[in-house]
């Protein structure tokens, strides 16, 4: 648990720390032209940042917990150690270079460059799908080896974990079409934009998750 | 269209607005009617866990009289009550409810940040309530484990429904995370980012703090339900072994190995604990702006109130194991989860001192959303009390699942919040039907809840303390029970019956004001906050019609001295305020004129 | 207004209530005072602000209601006030914890010459392993349970040859020795409650969990599993007896150790004093054990010989047949008398083992559809053909004589069988007979049960 805890902590601190920073030098009862000019939005950015900010977080609790279910049922006495699949970690190249595309493509998105941004969301795409039939290659071998999710707990939580990585990268693969969709039609060019730069940063996400998700499998 | 919460719009736009009953009604993108939409299902949901507990009431006051009750149904009943109330009534009423209505309205924006994915939230729910009630339906019925279904048990021969009904259980409730993460982006996202000018954050009404750090909770903690649910899952499915652990069911050894059903109960509980929290702190934020309004005073220590909630969501994440005193686990940890759970008493008590002051030198005007109000406080200091007593680990010893757990929960959980929920739709139906509810009508259901409620749950606490443990289908004879204690949990089932047929009134009263209710006056109770101010009541799609409104004051200057009239919107700018004598002028009197303008 | 006045008669009537209703804890029987002592304490400091908040409340209502011509007044924040209240509450909330941990200091510290006695919990019933003369227990695993090996002893392990066996829900304890319980469960969540000791704690499975304490009153107290564990949960009774050291240790001595129980499930009949001893029950129970209507006797043939065996102990010691109303009960526990020791009635039991199984003739006439529903809850411990499970000490009902299941099902419900307080198993039937609320129900389910 203590893994989850500290995540949560960081989250629940920098959250209320922002807040008590808002709040505590106010003194809401008093007229104030000041706080009448100020604008409804409390952080400078658009609602879908903070969306998916939000929903990061949410993700982040998820898979935290999962580590900490990991940790502590690793002390169980019927544990034993997996050999992970070497296929995992050409998987891991791919997970980075969509990653790094997708980064190339907020660069060139910045200058709204049509043509660079549909061949940098493609490979991004191209990638990413590499990678989920590389982890679907990983299941494969396991199931040849006859190491199903039942035979030991490190195994099932290889499933599990790989599952909902792939889930989350799955659901960001539909944003993904939907852009490679707006981008073809010649969307305008600030939500074409925006929803790049929110893909690169859920990318990212997702390459911090496995890295540190495959990291606590090997090492363990 | 791009829809922006926060602009002002023209007439070209209004034409976009939602002409047919399909999208005006049913695949509403408004928040308004998703709220309502919300409140429907979890009301209708809610009614049939609410006969379940009669059913079970009937069984523990007059023992194997009913044929249709069983251990195997009765226990089937328990679950389905507790989750039903705790999840899909509470859970989705105050936040897809409540939440939805009055964040937008509230912080003055036309909807939410993504109505379409609010719309698909409610949806979703349906659905995951749709999944929840089939299982009533499947071979072997709904699961009977127990609303915290602990494995082994919950998939383990020996509990009703191991087979389809609790895989619908887990399912459902994977379903209904994911509509209520849904939802909560949205108001977490609305709350931040789409307030109309003017409103910093410590001019919000305390309704949208408690709906908020409520959401943030919720996002949190939300996740390790679906986390232990997908695992039991596949414990049941493909038989991992996450909880299950090598054992012996029905005198045949299963397949698993060293699960660990602690391992459960902390993930549980991890979600378990914020959620009380995600239930009461939005009642807490309800019932301020009630109060304050009603009372015709400024909630006191508006500050410490905000803080206070900041305060128990914070440290809602780190008292989870005082359910598990006597689970088996490291019995070291008492000591720290006991300091936690104690500490967070403070921050309470401090909001339960704060609206009794807000109350002191108020001009109190008890109408109907008030009477629950007091109720609720009334309730929750003797809810919160009691919880002291089972956070103080060494009490829990004895009285840990006893009916003394039953009563408190039911205290500060079940009855509180419940109340808030009437304080809460008594208080803003004016604004959502444009009708005025029967006030007579109220009052009875009013009177006959509360004193209902608390002669069910008092005298439960004393069964605990005589040692009646809970989730028994019967007590039978023991060595240590008097007779009197049947008497007294059959005095409870008729009191339960009492309560449970009261609440038609509250029905008949909603559905005869939207009939032929007089129409409300605008703004009726004389408010400050946004949502009363509307230049439409009910509010239309859009709220707020040309032009946003901006904000220049909190959203207590009730009886402001050296103004006129006891409430100043937050709307009105310095400049305009009235002026007038301190005293002597009431809202009803001013009534008039403000509408005028 | 109303509402001022019934917030003051609520709180009166409240505290009224505690001091004066009957319904209060059950008299401690244990060392734990302290325990008692702080809940007293709480129960004060929580009592003084819920009578102190309510009638400033109830106060202020009354006071501040809307009147013509009132106005509330301003009053923002007031720190001074606020802080005070959080010191106040503060010391009153340290008031009340730091006794709790104190005490749960003692709690988690389990004396040294605390008595170690493992307990063993199952759907849906209690058992006690003492560690024997070596004052060690013997290995256990749960993958080592079997019907012959109930606790899952590791046949090879030499410490556990002399572990004391107890398969009774009944533990006894000697009174004043600090003693600690090893909990172990074979199956789901379990809990270990007896309410005058105050203590509990959960029993999990795959781990041993304890709690100590020191029975302080001799007596007999009810031992009730507090977390639920399915459907018979509310059936998982047992009791604790607190008695003097000797009686104890001849309680000790009375229970078989892990190698007797060996010993005796090797045992192999002589067949032909078996015979003889079987012709006494002949007499009723027919020569092929197949029953006699006339005599009132069930066809014993076919029934499992540990429910056979138990019942026979049941006879002996009066637990079973020593009702007033028990008719045929009573003429059954003379009979019983006649197997004078385990041998003999191992004996009988061989050679009923050894009859034909030939189904009992269908007498009863119900509605089978309706028995069938009430019979899901029966399938639970009784299995779905009706076939019984050993493991939940279910007899078989499949093909026995249905007569007499219907008069015991009357008699479980009406308190006739299942009343002797150390029949725990027949409490458990009558629990649940009780739900058949009339006999056109029995019947149902009797006639359900012979199409089995």
């Amino acid at each position: 648990m203590t893994i989850t805890l500290i995540f949560l902590a960081c989250i629940m601190a920098t959250l209320i720390f922002w807040l008590l920073k808002q709040t505590l030098n106010t003194q809401p009862w008093v007229s104030d032209a000041e706080a009448d000019a100020v604008s409804g939005m409390s952080l400078n950015t658009n609602p879908q940042t903070i969306g998916l900010t939000t929903f990061l977080a949410v993700a982040t609790s998820m898979f935290a917990l999962f580590a900490s279910a990991y940790t502590l049922r690793m002390t169980m006495p019927d544990w034993s150690p997996m050999d992970e699949p070497v296929v995992l970690w050409i998987n891991t190249g791919f997970l980075i270079l969509a990653s790094v595309s997708y980064q190339w493509t907020t660069s060139v998105a910045l200058k709204s460059h049509a043509q660079k941004i549909k061949l940098g969301l493609i490979t991004s795409g191209i990638f990413s799908i590499f990678f989920l039939i590389g982890q679907f290659t990983a299941w494969q071998q396991l199931i040849e080896k006859g190491m199903y999710a039942s035979s030991n707990p490190s195994i099932a939580f290889f499933y599990v974990l790989t599952a909902m990585h792939g889930l989350h990268l799955l659901g960001g693969l539909y944003v993904w079409a939907r852009s490679v969709i707006r981008v073809s039609r010649d969307a305008d060019a600030e939500s074409i934009r925006l929803s790049v730069e929110l893909c690169t940063v859920y990318w990212h996400f997702l390459l911090l998750v496995w890295a540190l998700l495959f990291s606590l499998m090997i090492s363990t | 269209m791009a829809f922006v919460a926060i602009a002002d719009r023209d007439h070209e736009q209004e034409h976009h607005d939602p002409q047919t009953f399909l999208t005006k009604y049913v695949w509403s993108q408004d928040h308004k009617v998703i709220a309502i939409q919300y409140g429907g299902i979890a009301i209708f949901v809610g009614l049939i866990a609410l006969g379940l507990s009669i059913l079970m009431r009937l069984q523990l006051g007059f023992p194997n009289t009913f044929s249709v009750i069983n251990p195997e149904s009765y226990y089937q009943f328990v679950t389905m009550h507790g989750m039903i109330m705790v999840v899909y009534l509470l859970t989705a009423l105050f936040l897809g409810g409540f939440g939805n209505y009055l964040i937008p309205l509230m912080c003055g924006s036309r909807d939410m940040v993504f109505p379409f994915l609010n719309m698909l939230s409610v949806w979703v729910y349906l659905l995951s309530v749709l999944i929840l009630l089939a299982s009533f339906f499947v071979p072997g019925g709904t699961t009977g484990a127990g609303w915290t279904l602990y494995p082994p048990q919950a998939i383990s021969a020996g509990t009703p429904g191991v087979g389809m009904g609790i895989i619908l259980m887990l399912v459902s409730l994977a379903v209904f995370i994911v509509a209520f993460t849904m939802g909560g982006l949205n108001y977490v996202t609305t709350v931040l980012q789409a307030r109309c000018k003017g409103m910093t954050l410590m001019r919000m009404p305390l309704s949208v703090w408690g709906i908020f750090m409520a959401t943030v909770l919720g996002l949190l903690a939300f996740p390790a339900l679906l986390v232990s649910a997908i695992m039991m899952i596949l414990d049941k499915t493909i038989l991992t072994s996450f909880f299950m652990p090598a054992m012996i069911s029905a005198g045949e050894q299963l397949s698993y190995n060293d699960g660990s059903p602690i391992l459960f109960q902390h993930l549980f509980w991890f979600f378990g604990h914020p959620e009380v929290y995600i239930v009461a702190l939005p009642a807490f934020g309800l019932v301020s702006d009630v109060l304050a309004t009603h009372a015709r005073k400024n909630i006191f220590g508006y500050r410490m109130m905000v803080w206070a909630i900041l305060a128990i969501g914070g440290l809602s994440f780190v008292v989870w194991a005082h359910h598990m005193y006597v689970s088996g686990m490291n019995p070291y940890f008492g000591f720290f989860f006991a300091t936690t759970t104690l500490i967070i008493a403070v921050p309470t008590a401090l909001k339960v001192y704060n609206w009794v002051l807000t109350l002191w030198q108020g001009n109190i005007h008890l109408r109907v959303p008030m009477l629950f109000a007091i109720a609720f406080i009334f309730t929750f200091i003797h809810g919160g009390l009691t919880g002291i007593f089972l956070g103080n680990v060494v009490v829990d010893l004895p009285l840990s699942d006893t009916y003394f757990v039953v009563a408190h929960f039911h205290m500060v959980m079940g009855v509180s919040p419940v109340l808030v929920v009437f304080a809460a739709i008594y208080h803003w139906f004016p604004l959502m039907s444009g009708k005025m509810f029967n006030e007579t009508l109220g009052k009875w259901h009013f009177w006959l809840t509360f004193l209902g409620a608390y002669s069910v749950y008092l005298p439960m606490h004393y069964l605990g303390f005589q040692g009646v443990p809970r989730r028994y289908f019967s007590m039978g004879t023991t060595d240590f029970l008097p007779e009197s204690a049947q008497m007294l949990n059959a005095s409870i089932t008729v009191s339960a019956i009492i309560l449970a047929a009261a609440q038609s009134l509250f029905f008949i009263n909603i559905f005869m004001s939207l009939w032929k209710g007089k129409k409300a006056e605008k703004n009726c109770w004389g408010a400050t906050s946004l949502e009363w101010l509307t230049p439409d009541q009910p509010p239309k799609h859009g709220n707020w019609g040309h032009d946003l409104p901006v904000v220049h004051r909190w959203a207590y200057d009730y009886s402001v001295p050296g103004q006129e009239q006891d409430f100043t919107p937050q709307t009105v700018p310095a400049s305009e305020v009235p002026v007038g004598r301190d005293h002597g002028v009431t809202h009803e009197s001013m009534l008039e004129e403000f509408q005028e303008k | 207004m109303p509402i001022a006045v019934v917030v003051i008669f609520l709180v009166v009537g409240s505290v009224v209530f505690h001091f004066v209703s009957p319904w209060t804890f059950t008299p401690l029987a244990s060392n734990w005072s302290q325990i008692d002592d702080t809940i007293d304490l709480t129960f004060w400091v929580t009592g003084f602000v819920f009578v102190a908040i309510n009638l400033f409340m109830a106060y202020a209502v009354i006071k501040y209601r809307a009147a013509p011509g009132k106005r509330a007044a301003y009053d923002p924040e007031n720190t001074k006030l606020e802080t005070w209240l959080t010191v106040f509450t503060t010391v009153g909330i340290v008031a009340m914890l730091a006794p709790g941990l104190l005490v749960w200091g003692r709690f988690v510290d389990v004396p040294d010459n605390a008595m170690q006695i493992e307990v063993l919990g199952q759907q849906w019933h209690w058992s006690y392993r003492l560690p024997g003369a070596d004052g060690e227990f013997g290995d256990v695993s749960a993958k080592l349970i079997t019907k012959e090996n109930p606790f899952g002893m590791d046949y090879d392990d030499p410490v556990g040859q002399d572990d004391v066996l107890i398969s009774s829900p009944e533990l006894h304890l000697p009174i004043n020795v600090p003693v600690n319980l090893n909990l172990r469960s074979k199956d789901v969540l379990h809990n270990f409650t007896v309410a005058q000791f105050r203590v509990k704690m959960d029993m999990v499975p795959g781990m041993v969990t304890s709690l100590w304490f020191t029975p302080t009153k001799a007596g007999r107290y009810d031992l009730l599993c507090e977390e639920l564990c399915g459907i018979a949960h509310h059936t998982m009774r047992g009791a604790v007896i607190v008695e003097e050291p000797e009686d104890f240790d001849n309680w000790v001595a009375s229970n078989p150790t892990f190698s007797d129980t060996q010993v005796r499930l090797a045992y192999n009949p002589e067949p032909n004093s078996a015979a003889a001893q079987y012709a006494v029950c002949a007499a009723c129970h027919g020569h092929q054990g197949e029953g006699m209507v006339v005599l009132n006797a069930p066809k014993i043939s076919g029934q499992s010989e540990w429910y056979l065996r138990k019942q026979l102990e049941n006879y002996k010691g009066g637990l079973r047949g020593s009702h007033k109303d028990d008719i045929y009960g009573q003429q059954m526990a003379p009979m019983s008398m006649v197997l004078f020791n385990d041998t003999a009635i191992d004996n009988v039991i061989a050679h009923i083992q050894t009859f034909p199984d030939n189904p009992a003739p269908k007498t009863i006439e119900g509605d089978i559809e309706s028995g069938k529903k009430t019979y899901a809850v029966c399938a639970y411990c009784h299995g779905g053909n009706a076939q019984g499970t050993k493991a939940m000490n279910a007899p078989r009902m499949a093909g026995m004589t249905d007569w007499y299941l219907q008069r015991q099902l009357q008699n479980f419900k009406h308190g006739i069988r299942g009343q002797h307080p150390q029949d725990y198993y027949g409490k458990q039937m009558s629990f649940m007979a009780r739900i058949l609320q009339d006999d056109k129900k029995i019947d149902d389910l009797v006639a359900y049960i012979n199409t089995l």
